[in-house]
């Protein structure tokens, strides 16, 4: 078979460090195929040189044979290369036609040639069963429909090799196996589509081979068959066996100790985003939650944080009523907060280890006199905590910018593991983590709950929520859809995920 | 008798309220393409005082007011180019920067004004643009004097609301700046040179600039003075955010600021009992007024005043 894309020894080096080494690549014509690796091994620093974002330092790139040199995203575009970036590169106050007009010249010179180009997005819509509407705007749609914009894009400038960087990060599990469905039938006509994925089971189920990085370096190339396992794959990827199946002990829940009742909330723009929203949480508990981002989560974290207020219902944590308390009561009460982003609301990225760690607690007894700083007590704090969590630093006062994305996160588990929380409120905890520290991470849960926290863990990743949870609740358009037990089926979780209420789902 | 005073007052303050408007509506319509591509330029006033100084200077030696036009121009988008090098190339603050650019304009004007002109008990004049009655129209009662007898730089101002509509809504440039400015990575990934973008809204924003500057110094009266332009670059500023980046809502907003401004001309000739510094002050509180109520509510460009460089997450 021909090949689509063949890149030889390819490196690039950011700052001395280099993210491809010598990386080799072969894309098959009419084939999906994988790029699998961890954060930073390399994937899409690989395939920005494809699209003409980065310069490689040395080697070749042919594309259908020809040796070429795309310096630019638009010398990738007339090569047919297209590419569907994890963050949506869309106009969001613009419709989807005059997203897609942009940067490429008009037939009518001067002019915006808009009737034209919708005539013609509406033909290839159809025929790759996009279903979008030209005219819609960009804020209006889902963000599947988004993603299926970047798509059509691509494919009106002519792509024939598509580029799709984590796909399905987004995406709920029927709009996922959707645009399976979509690149299937791109395959079908004849395209190849490379899958930057970091999410074995997808990798599994839709790819024809793979390619695996670590560390920037090609650790292999394979056909997937049917007998390819996750193992394998994982195995290839970390350079190890990973522990996939956390030992969870039998769920023995104790005295309920968050009760949440028919709360409401209102978003940032003033539209209801929890509405009748109630649950509880017992000693020892993982309760997770399950939703498509933006239906709710953020605001539930903030509500139970004391940092939005409620407008209705009401939030008691062993019995006493915090509502419309200040976040610093929630705090003293034993709600501990994992955000879920980490630079704006998690750390204060300019400041060292040290006072990142005491945040919380700097006027507490101890790190604190009369109005003074106790730099000697905040040091030994630091110093224990980064042993205690395995922090990776030069020092205390390390700038918590200069971490890695997993040693930030250990940083936020350690101070707000450390005042020993009676619940954990866990928003996105392992978001762009690679797997060794996600496995932490989930490690650190569990030992919590064990000791007897409550913990509400909020994901976009099915797999974790199942993983980790006793009960699942699944979130949508600022309701509980239902909770579930820990034995329900991704199925199930998926129809409640995308708002169809089942008769039989039972609420526990 | 009463009535035709009170008719002859009204086509006045209306006639009146249209002049005013021009020297904030020309700014303010530059501004827009400037803003929509991302870019705040707070260093208008100081564009406009030097574009009213190559506007006077450029008619005093050529005794011709298109040269001195051309002049203004040149100079508005040179000043600009300060502007865009600031906030573009060197990714400096742009609040900064415009502050920057607006004492600058206001020293250098007066200073190469002095340098050219000396200090004279009579200051220089030159004949400014004269009114221009559309034949017919200008006939009509009430609605002639009020619309139709006024110099050619209003008119060519009302047609240029027109123009940036329409550039900015209907061709592949102004939805090139649109989207510079609410998401100029997802531009640079279609191939769209944020840079250049910026840069040409930037110098347009300067042009405009310059040609207000210059109604004042030989549209509206016909010599230059120290800070003539007497902030109504700030307020053109405030004009683009409650005119929420559209070019006929500017012109409507112009509008009050002029009504405000020949209001308060006629209010001081006619002789109400106000002391003239609170009067004098009326556009001035109407425009913290309408910031204060529209500033909240308006959805401002995305990427407003962020640098945008490629390397960067």
């Amino acid at each position: 078979m021909d090949l689509a894309v063949e890149m030889r020894e390819i490196t690039k080096v950011f700052k001395k460090v280099a993210a491809n080494d010598k990386v080799n690549f072969n894309l098959k014509k009419g084939s999906i195929h994988g790029l699998l690796g961890e954060n930073g091994a390399g994937k899409t620093t690989l395939m920005n040189c494809l699209y003409g974002l980065y310069q490689p330092e040395s080697g070749k790139i042919f594309i259908n044979g020809k040796n070429v040199r795309i310096d630019s995203p638009q010398k990738a575009m007339s090569l047919g290369v297209g590419m569907v970036h994890q963050h949506f590169m869309l106009v969001r106050p613009m419709t989807v036609v005059e997203n897609i007009m942009l940067g490429l010249s008009s037939k009518r010179g001067p002019f915006l040639d808009t009737d034209r180009v919708e005539r013609e997005l509406l033909a290839l819509s159809k025929r790759f069963n996009l279903n979008l509407e030209p005219k819609a705007k960009i804020w209006q749609l889902s963000v599947g429909e988004q993603q299926r914009v970047e798509i059509l894009s691509a494919l009106y400038r002519g792509a024939e090799i598509l580029i799709l960087d984590e796909p399905t990060a987004v995406l709920t599990p029927n709009e996922a196996q959707e645009l399976f469905g979509i690149l299937r039938m791109m395959r079908n006509d004849g395209k190849s589509v490379i899958l930057i994925s970091h999410k074995l089971e997808e990798i599994l189920a839709i790819v024809d081979e793979v390619t695996v990085l670590r560390d920037g370096r090609l650790v292999g190339q394979a056909q997937v068959t049917a007998e390819t396992t996750k193992r394998d794959l994982t195995s290839m990827m970390v350079g190890r066996d990973v522990l996939f199946n956390f030992k969870h002990e039998t769920l023995k829940t104790g005295a309920t100790k968050l009760m949440v009742n028919h709360l409401g909330a209102r978003n940032d723009k003033g539209l209801p985003a929890l509405k009748e929203v109630s649950f509880s949480i017992s000693a020892g508990e993982i309760l997770g939650f399950a939703g498509v981002d933006g239906n709710g989560q953020k605001e539930l974290c903030e509500v139970l944080t004391g940092l939005r207020p409620t407008t209705s219902g009401e939030i008691c944590l062993n019995g006493k009523e915090l509502n419309r308390s200040s976040p610093k009561t929630f705090i003293n009460e034993g709600i501990a907060h994992i955000p879920e982003d980490r630079h704006k609301t998690g750390l204060a990225m300019n400041m060292g280890i040290a006072r990142n760690l005491i945040l919380k607690n700097f006027s507490q007894s101890g790190f604190s006199s009369r109005g003074l700083l106790n730099f000697r007590a905040i040091k030994k704090n630091a110093e224990r905590l980064m042993e205690e969590y395995a922090i990776k630093a030069n020092g205390v006062h390390t700038k918590v910018k200069d971490l890695s994305g997993g040693n930030q996160q250990k940083v936020i588990l350690a101070r707000e593991l450390s005042s020993k929380p009676e619940i954990i409120i866990a928003n996105q905890p392992t978001r762009g983590l690679d797997i060794g520290a996600t496995e932490y991470v989930r490690q650190k849960l569990l030992e919590e709950s064990a000791k007897g926290a409550g913990v509400l863990l909020i994901s976009a990743d099915l797999e974790e929520i199942l993983q980790l949870s006793d009960r699942i609740a699944v979130l949508y358009d600022g309701q509980i859809m239902g909770i579930l037990g820990r034995n329900a089926s991704v199925e199930e979780i998926g129809l409640l995920m995308a708002g169809v209420r089942t008769e039989e789902v039972e609420v526990c | 008798m009463q009535t035709d005073i009170l008719t002859v007052g009204l086509v006045s303050l209306l006639a009146g309220a249209i002049r005013m408007s021009i020297p904030i509506l020309l700014p303010a319509l530059g501004e827009i393409f400037t803003q929509r591509s991302g870019i705040l330029n707070l260093g208008l006033e100081g564009i406009m005082l030097m574009g009213a100084l190559a506007g006077f200077g450029g008619t005093f030696f050529t005794q011709n007011l298109w040269f001195g036009l051309l002049a203004a121009v040149i100079t508005g988008i040179t000043f600009s180019l300060i502007m865009g090098f600031l906030s573009i190339t060197v990714k400096a603050n742009q609040v900064i920067a415009g502050t920057a650019l607006t004492i600058l304009g206001t020293g250098l004007s007066t200073f190469l004004f002095r340098e050219m002109f000396g200090i004279q008990k009579l200051p220089p004049q030159i004949e400014s643009f004269a009114p221009l009655q559309i034949p017919f129209l200008s006939d009509i009662p009430f609605l002639g004097p009020v619309l139709f007898n006024h110099n050619i730089m209003v008119y060519l101002t009302l047609l240029l609301v027109v123009c940036s509509a329409f550039v900015l809504e209907k061709t592949p440039f102004g939805l090139q700046v649109r989207a510079v400015g609410e998401n100029p990575r997802a531009a640079d990934s279609k191939g769209i040179n944020v840079t250049l973008v910026r840069y040409l809204c930037v110098m347009i924003g300067g042009a405009f600039a310059g040609l207000g500057g210059a109604f004042l110094s030989i549209g509206f009266m016909n010599t230059f003075l120290d800070g003539m332009v007497a902030g109504r670059g700030f307020i053109a500023v405030a004009v683009v955010i409650f005119a929420r980046w559209n070019p006929y809502r500017a012109l409507g907003a112009a509008l009050l600021f002029g009504g405000a401004s020949a209001l308060q001309m006629r209010l001081q000739a006619i002789g109400v009992p106000i002391p003239h510094q609170f009067l004098l002050a009326l556009p001035y509180v109407l425009t913290i007024l309408v910031l204060l109520s529209v500033s909240k509510k308006a959805e401002f460009p995305a990427a407003y005043t962020l640098p945008y460089s490629r390397s960067e997450r």
